[in-house]
């Protein structure tokens, strides 16, 4: 673990008790996150993204567990705080904005007051220092008339300017990491593109690492440092932004590339990766993604692949890179 | 176009009251009486407020007090009328006065007039804060419903207070620790409670804690004992609250804004306590309201049980005795209270629910 080191999790598991049985959404993912990086996170819907950044700040739901592993913040294992300490490190250290601004702030009370108490639970600010923290903190993400905002309720604001006052929210007590669920897939286009340029730019103000969560490889090409992606809770494939587009060497890499579209692009049609997700319940023996693969070997079937170093910015867990390695290694001894 | 026939539409609505408040003005000005100058004036005030006021929520009050007003002219007017269709009077019965002794009281009690001349008469008497005379006893009716509403009323405050605070407790308790023992047990009773009907359980409780332990005295006018009524009133309610309760709770724990909160830091104490059962509530008190003005009212069976002398038991007698103003008086007590509960609670609701606009 190096100084720069942020955050390292290595072998985290984490299952869902259901009466149907152990769901095991997360299969032993490791990852690190550096000082003021942007990591991508990728993977679709049920590939154990979410449940990740749940099991980071221990807000998994009451089926929910972590069953293995270790998540070291600074080298202190987050899973190991006490409830207590957990709540004051919740917020401070780590936040979190979600998928939906619409239903992520509670319509009950008013911004000012949802706002004020992040700031209050963490800082020793009197009152008026509290108030003008959270006034500071909305004109930060360019939210208009803050003044006015903070006497509002959520309803009576939009969705951008929802996910900008979660924002404010979430850095009020200038955390290390932001983990962005999704934070745009509600959003629409334009409003979109204007969340990820601020998150972009508070970054660089800022100098947090954010831990961005998303299904579409489109949204995190721009702004992130080292992406993963993620299927059936395991790494699939790890590296750096230009090594995960330009040479994938996963095939749900591919799959996931071959089904962005482009502007311009030559296809009539986008290639969607064919089959459904695994059945986290009965996860196979070999790749989990080996059923919906083209090229699946009989090894794939039989064995988990292991995560292959393909050079020191890029890692991937596919037998391919091994058969390839090998079929040159055949090549170079048949000439 | 839309906003052109809203706007039409407006201009009607505000011409029509604005002619209803002129003539309210003359009435004021011409009406001798001092109490009716006090009525027409109060409805010219909230026509004024409803048409003026700048506050959202002071227009609607104002509309709202309007209307309840109106409610219960007509509540009256169809219980005045309907009272009088039924064959028989106050005087007929089994034992009937002679026909000098009737001649008296007829006219005693303005039975000799026409009927809408007797209207006209009640009107004003009740413009004038007269509700009359029982015809049965002879006592001033106002002064009866006051004294059984006291007892009825607090009986009722103390079973509605019992079930919103066992109601909100339980439910809270049960989905906090879902399909656990201590769930499962509140749901059992709950539900044994919903199902067995109020005269059931008055009367068990009466044979057992009253009779056989002998725990609590049985009523009486000097020594009133509200326990056991209070309980088999309130556990009908407390038993729906606490599921309504449960649902809520457990639909709102789920939210996205619930993960919100605890994301932030916020203790699980405060999280259940402030963010999740402020918008609990909300479905909660749209049954309370209600509730409220139903139980306040008085229960016939549970009063009955217990021989408590309330406003319930009183309203039934008075049909049976076509106490003609007994009835009348009891039915506009009823329907105001009725109305302004139903009121109170949907301004609880805006306070608790900042979606809820008022226009």
């Amino acid at each position: 673990m190096s100084e720069t080191t942020l955050l390292q999790v290595n072998d985290l598991r984490t299952s869902f008790f259901t009466d149907s049985g152990e769901v095991k959404a997360v299969n032993g993912l490791s990852f690190s996150l550096e000082r003021g990086k942007v990591l991508g996170i990728v993977g679709e819907s049920g590939s154990g993204k979410s449940v990740t950044a749940y099991s980071l700040l221990r807000i998994l739901t009451d089926s929910g567990r972590v069953t293995g592993g270790q998540v070291l913040f600074n080298g202190e294992n987050i899973l190991e705080f006490s409830p207590q300490k957990m709540h004051s490190f919740r917020g401070s250290r780590i936040s979190m904005i979600f998928q939906d601004p619409m239903t992520s702030l509670n319509p009950v009370y008013t911004v000012g007051n949802q706002l004020r108490e992040a700031i209050r639970i963490h800082t020793d600010r009197t009152p008026e220092q509290v108030r003008e923290r959270a006034l500071e903190m909305l004109q930060l993400v360019g939210v208009n008339e803050p003044e006015k905002r903070l006497t509002q309720y959520p309803h009576e604001l939009s969705g951008g300017m929802r996910q900008r006052v979660m924002i404010a929210m979430a850095l009020a007590c200038e955390p290390d990491i932001l983990i962005a669920d999704e934070p745009t897939t509600a959003l629409d286009v334009t409003i979109q593109a204007q969340i990820l340029e601020l998150m972009q730019e508070l970054q660089h103000k800022l100098g947090m690492s954010i831990i961005m969560i998303t299904h579409d490889l489109g949204v995190i090409a721009d702004i992130c440092d080292e992406i993963i992606v993620m299927y059936a809770g395991r790494v699939c494939e790890r590296g750096t932004a230009d090594e995960i587009f330009y040479n994938p060497c996963h095939e749900y890499t591919k799959g996931l590339i071959r089904s962005i579209p482009t502007i311009g692009a030559n296809h009539d049609k986008l290639i969607p990766i064919a089959g459904n997700p695994v059945d986290l319940l009965n996860l196979p023996k070999g790749c989990a993604f080996a059923s919906r693969c083209d090229q699946a070997m009989k090894i794939c079937l039989t064995d988990a692949p292991e995560e292959i170093r393909i050079n020191e910015n890029h890692i991937a867990a596919c037998w391919m890179n091994v058969k390839k390695v090998y079929d040159e290694a055949k090549e170079e001894e048949s000439k | 176009m839309d906003t052109a026939i809203k706007t039409d539409r407006t201009r009607k609505m505000v011409a029509t009251l604005l002619l209803f408040a002129a003539v309210f003005a003359v009435a004021f000005i011409f009406l001798p009486v001092l109490s009716e100058k006090i009525l027409v004036g109060v409805i010219l005030l909230l026509l004024a407020g409803m048409l003026f006021m700048n506050n959202d929520t002071g227009r609607y009050v104002c509309k709202r007090v309007l209307l309840a007003i109106l409610t219960v002219f007509i509540i009256a007017t169809i219980t005045f009328f309907a009272m009088n269709a039924i064959p028989g009077g106050p005087f007929s019965k089994e034992k009937a006065p002679t026909a000098a002794v009737k001649a008296v009281l007829d006219q005693r009690f303005h039975l000799d007039k026409p009927l809408l001349v007797q209207f006209q008469l009640y009107l004003e008497g009740l413009m004038s804060g007269d509700f009359g005379i029982s015809t049965k006893t002879g006592r001033d009716i106002s002064v009866t419903i006051f004294e059984k509403f006291s007892v009825s009323a607090t009986l009722g405050g103390w079973a509605v207070l019992t079930a919103l605070v066992f109601g909100l407790v339980l439910g809270s308790i049960a989905a906090l620790n879902r399909n656990k023992i201590p769930d499962r047990a509140i749901i059992f009773f709950t539900t044994l409670f919903v199902a067995v009907p109020s005269f059931i359980l008055a009367t068990l409780l009466l044979m057992v804690f009253c009779l056989q332990l002998g725990w609590f005295g049985v009523w009486s006018v000097n020594a009133p004992n509200y326990v056991l009524p209070v309980i088999s009133l309130a556990l009908y309610p407390m038993s729906y609250i606490t599921r309504l309760t449960k649902t809520s709770m457990l639909d709102v724990l789920s939210q996205d804004y619930i993960r919100t909160a605890r994301a932030k830091g916020v203790k699980e104490r405060l999280v259940i306590f402030k963010h999740a059962l402020k918008n609990a509530l909300i479905p909660v008190i749209t049954y309370v309201g209600p509730l409220t003005a139903y139980i306040l009212t008085g229960s016939m069976v549970v009063e009955s049980v217990f021989t408590v002398g309330g406003l319930g038991v009183e309203f039934v007698k008075s049909i049976g005795n076509r106490d003609y103003p007994m009835i009348m008086g009891t039915t506009i007590f009823l329907a105001t209270l009725m109305v302004s509960m139903t009121l109170i609670s949907d301004l609880i609701y805006k306070v608790v629910d900042p979606k809820i606009t008022f226009d």
